[in-house]
């Protein structure tokens, strides 16, 4: 490249290619773990239409983890598969609350998964997904813009869910609500992960891919706090407690859950299925 | 003429789960290109986590195995513009309806509430059990008439 020019043309990535893979790294990471996170739940749900809803749920978010990595085969020349499945730790870009266990016990060994975490952090994230789609709906990168309305779509009836877990539980009081503000406590704890945008964000924001993480945290509450009011909840402050999942820390609990994703990929890596 | 085969061909290609209606009727089509011998079919995919879309791609390519002028077939699905549920055409509705699951109900904005008849007997009279049901986009609804649970494909609305 011998073009230095600062222009910045909006609809041409390649002016700012690493606040691109960065921006789409995160996206495709944050769903891909937690629509992992929900399917581990299939079977154990409170009851069966649960099961079903919360299953179509993670299958969506799934499918909108591979339109993420899709869209960065393009641009980084790598398929799908292989940036899902092969990449180690320290490459990923997913916020650390995703990744967190649904509680304690195994899947298989007496899961003791705990649902006021999974309610809480669900409906935290999908929110917080929300105004991310809208903001990249108005985003310089076309693709991105176009993938956000489709997501957008299918996210509606992610939200509606959630919201009404996270409202009746928290109006039926006792042991219900006592559990769910518990949760809100240990998700604030590190939702400040979910808006982060890692290193890159002031080269997002000045190339027009996506709103600064303030404004995308200042819409959040804007959507957010009528809700809470209704249902008397103060909302603990918000932080990145166990770390920044952006810059690539992580802990013990999404090195587990990627070495049974990667399971299959690694006894053979051209498998279909 | 050749798009009218290709066309006809297309309309072939079925539903993997519903076997009466096919990808044109479901409004997946968005358009073809054909520049011989490569014809390029564009889809729009319902939802994005759709298993039966790796299936649909295959069954379109099976589709044109005997047509001699083509050698290649490419299928790409597009993101723009994005599918809604009122893509789907008059017939696929009653193809849907026959099949046992309602064509997907006109979207209210303002109360967010759906009206599903029942697929069955008619009626009106008819409760959503649950948003979510055996794929990504139907519904699972109870006729409180006929008794009957069925299903609704859901309602996809760009607001």
């Amino acid at each position: 490249m011998t073009n230095t020019t600062n222009e910045i043309n909006p609809s041409d990535s390649k002016n700012s290619p690493n606040a691109l893979h960065e921006l789409l790294f995160q996206l495709a990471d944050d769903d891909f773990i937690l629509a992992y996170r929900g399917s581990e739940w299939l079977g154990l749900a409170p009851f069966i239409e649960e099961d079903v809803a919360f299953s179509s749920i993670s299958q969506d978010t799934m499918g909108h983890a591979t339109m993420f990595y899709q869209l960065l085969e393009g641009v980084v020349a790598i398929n799908a598969n292989d940036l899902a499945h092969s990449r180690p730790l320290t490459e990923r870009r997913n916020a650390i609350l995703l990744e967190k266990v649904n509680g304690p016990g195994h899947y298989l060994v007496e899961p003791r998964y705990d649902w006021a975490f999974t309610v809480v952090r669900n409906y935290f994230y999908v929110t917080a997904k929300k105004v991310k789609m809208d903001a990249l709906k108005k985003g310089s990168y076309k693709p991105l813009a176009e993938a956000a309305v489709k997501v957008n779509l299918e996210l509606y009836y992610h939200i509606l869910h959630w919201k009404t877990w996270f409202t009746q539980l928290l109006k039926a009081g006792g042991e219900a609500r006592t559990r769910m503000i518990a949760a809100i406590e240990k998700v604030a704890e590190d939702m400040d992960g979910v808006f982060n945008l890692g290193l890159c964000e002031k080269e997002m924001v000045e190339s027009g891919f996506i709103e600064s993480e303030h404004s995308l945290k200042q819409q959040w509450l804007r959507l957010m706090n009528p809700i809470l009011d209704e249902l008397k909840v103060t909302l603990p402050p918000f932080a990145m407690k166990s770390g920044n999942g952006r810059a690539g820390e992580h802990t013990k609990d999404l090195e587990d859950a990627l070495s049974t994703l990667k399971e299959v990929y690694e006894l053979d890596p051209s498998a279909i299925w | 003429m050749l798009e009218t085969k290709i066309l006809e061909a297309l309309q072939s290609v079925k539903d993997p789960e519903i076997s009466t209606v096919s990808i044109i009727e479901l409004g997946m089509l968005e358009k073809i290109e054909i520049d011989l011998p490569k014809l390029t079919v564009y889809l729009l995919p319902t939802f994005l986590g759709c298993p039966a879309l790796e299936i649909i791609k295959a069954n379109v390519c099976k589709a044109f195995e005997n047509f001699k002028d083509l050698t290649e077939v490419n299928v790409e699905f597009l993101l723009s513009p994005p599918w809604t549920s009122d893509r789907i055409t008059e017939n696929g509705r009653k193809q849907l309806l026959e099949f046992g699951i309602a064509p997907p109900p006109q979207f209210i904005t303002e109360t967010g509430e759906w009206q599903v008849d029942c697929p069955y007997c008619g009626s009106i009279y008819t409760t959503l059990e649950n948003l979510f049901g055996p794929t990504a986009c139907r519904s699972i609804l109870y006729c409180r008439s006929c008794k009957n649970p069925f299903e609704a494909m859901k309602p996809m609305a760009n607001l």
